[in-house]
């Protein structure tokens, strides 16, 4: 007698197209709208001449930072990468994990403090980011065409997915980790569970929570590669390109490009992280 | 009037407390309960009650309940059994907002850790209770201030807690608490995380600032001379039981059992009693005007002693009388006690300590008197009797 196969992957087959079914022109909708606000945002930032965003994110490098070291570093990271024929492409990627990291931030730092304050919450949430930071993150990519179509939006779902949970975590464990004392002494104070939050909790894990949108950042950076294979371009899809030719160098230089970029955005946040604290 | 009022209050941590509670009724203890059930007692059917504008200081080692008992009267933990009364009305019963609305009108709180806000300026953190209440922004900063000022911190207002020594600190809490200007200090450890000098600086400023801002004072302490410098009455705790409540006399003087009087066993006593509770209460006075020299010697014969304290004829101490004195009145045939009457002999109030009892008596051979505000004689106190005490609290120690 052989225990017969259980069929787990025709199940979420049938609940995806059940789903597809039903739910796919609500999001084939917002993704069309997405979709148009990104290329509306690459183009603005295209139509400037590359000195000029380049210029920019110098400027706002160093006075985010107050370093002008990692002023210099963007300056002269960005001109390699304009050299090397890359400006188009990194202007692309900056866009999407900008919004990318914005999607994952606006849903996962309310997600974070809910789960931080309801233990209901956190015992839902906390096994549902285990399976979303272990799941490959190639698995995304098959149930994000059918909903949003090949193509950037895709993209951005699945790096929304594979970006967030340092977010939520990092959000939970800064509020959880406020001293005790500190959380008594606002309860005999007579604070509401609001007042709590916004004038004790909150300001007490910022420096954390600043901790898990840089880690959100590197992540959906590192994303951006694999979610060119559904159609994402950008610095990802000339890796993509270069893999799929064989093209060392170019995959190199495009690689590179990521490297900077990620460097840039890391140092920053973690200067403005480090301020808050 | 009673301004707390604890009724046979409990607290069970863990799950099913109430199988807790009925083992404490049938008399069992904190251990045999935790073996039995795995619950731990934090508190066990404590009552004690507060009168308006008293310091009581809660007292027992660390682990014998006295934070948990304080943090169930504003409910931070929220007791198992019994009830809490603040002004008559039962703190246990009320729902979150009239709790909410009590600790922020009636309870201000001061922490061992100090527990200030650290992202906070000290003004904001001062500021912090009267933020919570609502208040506008000019009023809470005019209150805050002057709490500031209350406690010696002006023109540090726009410093972080981190920029300040511990005791400043402290400082801080205490003025975040009185900012609100509320009825009830609950003052958990508040000194204990300072250095001893500072400490001693800070009970000094409190039992100053109470005698001006007259708060209900329930302290917390682990410090046996700190409950008895600050405290008007003593809880005394172990394992959450209360042990024993009373002035810092009784508990010295009268333990109630051998944990308490190991517990006191460490203090100086000399700085504890005071010239009333070593003083005999003189049985044998003269009367100016009534007694003559002959009736004072034979007083004198009677009890032993050469010396006589005479009083005037509103019952004041008048001076004393030596028996060589009276003998040489009686050979010349005077009859009035007057001339002979020494007045500058040395008086003490009954509250002085007995330390300062030893400076005056050294260098004087006779008996001190102990004399209260209106002149009256109180009792005697004569070097045997104050060494008498001492030792005798010296053995029962042992």
């Amino acid at each position: 007698m052989s225990i017969p196969r259980i069929p787990l992957g025709v199940w979420i087959e049938t609940a995806i197209d059940f789903m597809v079914e039903h739910f796919a022109f609500a999001t084939k909708a917002f993704s069309a709208v997405t979709e148009s606000v990104l290329e509306l945002l690459e183009k603005a930032m295209l139509a400037a001449p590359a000195w000029l965003l380049i210029a920019v994110f110098t400027l706002l490098a160093w006075k985010l930072s107050r370093k002008r070291g990692i002023g210099l570093f963007t300056l002269l990271g960005l001109c390699l990468i304009w050299n090397m024929g890359l400006w188009p492409a990194t202007v692309s990627t900056i866009a999407l994990v900008c919004i990318a990291t914005l999607v994952a931030i606006a849903l996962g730092v309310p997600l974070g403090i809910a789960s931080a304050l309801s233990q209901g919450v956190y015992r839902v949430v906390m096994p549902v980011l285990d399976v979303m930071q272990t799941m490959p993150a190639f698995v995304y990519l098959i149930p994000a065409i059918p909903f949003f179509g090949l193509g950037k939006v895709a993209a951005i779902f699945s790096t929304v997915v594979f970006a967030m949970p340092p977010a939520i975590r990092l959000t939970c464990l800064g509020i959880r980790q406020t001293p005790r004392e500190l959380v008594e002494c606002a309860d005999a104070f007579g604070s509401t569970r609001w007042q709590k939050l916004v004038k004790l909790q909150l300001p007490m894990a910022t420096p954390t929570i600043m901790a898990g949108v840089n880690q959100t950042v590197m992540l959906a950076l590192s994303m951006v590669v694999i979610a060119a294979m559904i159609g994402a371009k950008g610095l990802g899809g000339e890796v993509w390109k270069a893999i799929q030719r064989l093209q060392m160098g170019h995959g190199f230089e495009a690689g590179i490009g990521i490297v900077i970029v990620a460097i840039i955005l890391d140092r920053v946040l973690q200067r403005v992280g480090a301020r808050q604290g | 009037m009673k301004k707390i009022e604890v009724k046979n209050l409990s607290k069970i941590f863990g799950p099913h407390p109430e199988r807790a509670i009925e083992l404490l009724e049938k008399g069992k203890g904190k251990d045999e309960i935790f073996a039995e059930t795995r619950l731990s007692v934090g508190v066990d059917r404590a009552g004690f009650d507060v009168d308006e504008g008293e310091i009581v200081v809660v007292m027992g080692l660390s682990g014998s309940g006295k934070s948990t008992l304080v943090r169930c009267i504003n409910r931070l933990i929220e007791p198992t059994a019994g009830q809490v009364f603040v002004d008559g009305v039962e703190v246990t019963a009320l729902d979150a907002k009239g709790l909410r609305e009590l600790r922020l009108a009636k309870m201000g709180m001061v922490f061992q850790n100090f527990a200030l806000f650290p992202h906070r300026t000290v003004l904001a953190n001062a500021e912090y209770g009267l933020e919570i209440k609502g208040m506008d922004p000019a009023e809470r900063r005019d209150r805050a201030m002057r709490s500031l000022d209350q406690v010696g911190l002006a023109g540090w207002e726009d410093s972080l807690p981190s920029q300040l020594s511990g005791g400043m600190q402290q400082r801080v809490g205490l003025a975040r608490a009185l900012a609100l200007d509320p009825d009830i200090l609950l003052m958990d450890e508040a000194f204990s995380a300072l250095d001893p000098l500072i400490r001693r600086d800070m009970q000094d400023e409190l039992i100053s600032l109470q005698g001006k801002v007259k708060k209900t004072i329930l302290f917390i302490s682990h410090d046996l001379d700190e409950a008895l410098k600050l405290g008007d009455r003593i809880v005394l705790m172990k394992d959450g039981a209360i042990v024993q409540v009373g002035s810092p006399e009784d508990i010295l003087t009268s333990p109630a059992n051998d944990y308490v009087e190991r517990f006191v066993a460490e203090v100086d006593i000399t700085k504890v009693l005071t010239a009333e509770s070593v003083m005999k209460k003189s049985e044998t006075v003269g009367f100016l005007g009534h007694d003559g020299p002959r009736a004072a010697l034979r007083k004198m014969k009677q009890h032993g002693i050469s010396t006589l304290f005479v009083l005037d004829a509103q019952h004041r101490l008048a001076g004393l009388v030596a028996s060589e004195d009276c003998a040489e009145l009686i050979g010349r045939g005077e009859r009035d006690l007057a001339p002979i009457v020494r007045t500058d002999i040395p008086c003490v109030a009954p509250d002085t300590p007995a330390t300062d009892l030893f400076l005056t008596m050294s260098g004087n051979s006779c008996p001190l008197a102990v004399v209260d505000e209106g002149g009256r004689l109180k009792g005697v106190v004569v070097k045997g009797s104050l060494l008498g005490a001492i030792a005798e609290r010296g053995r029962t120690q042992e």
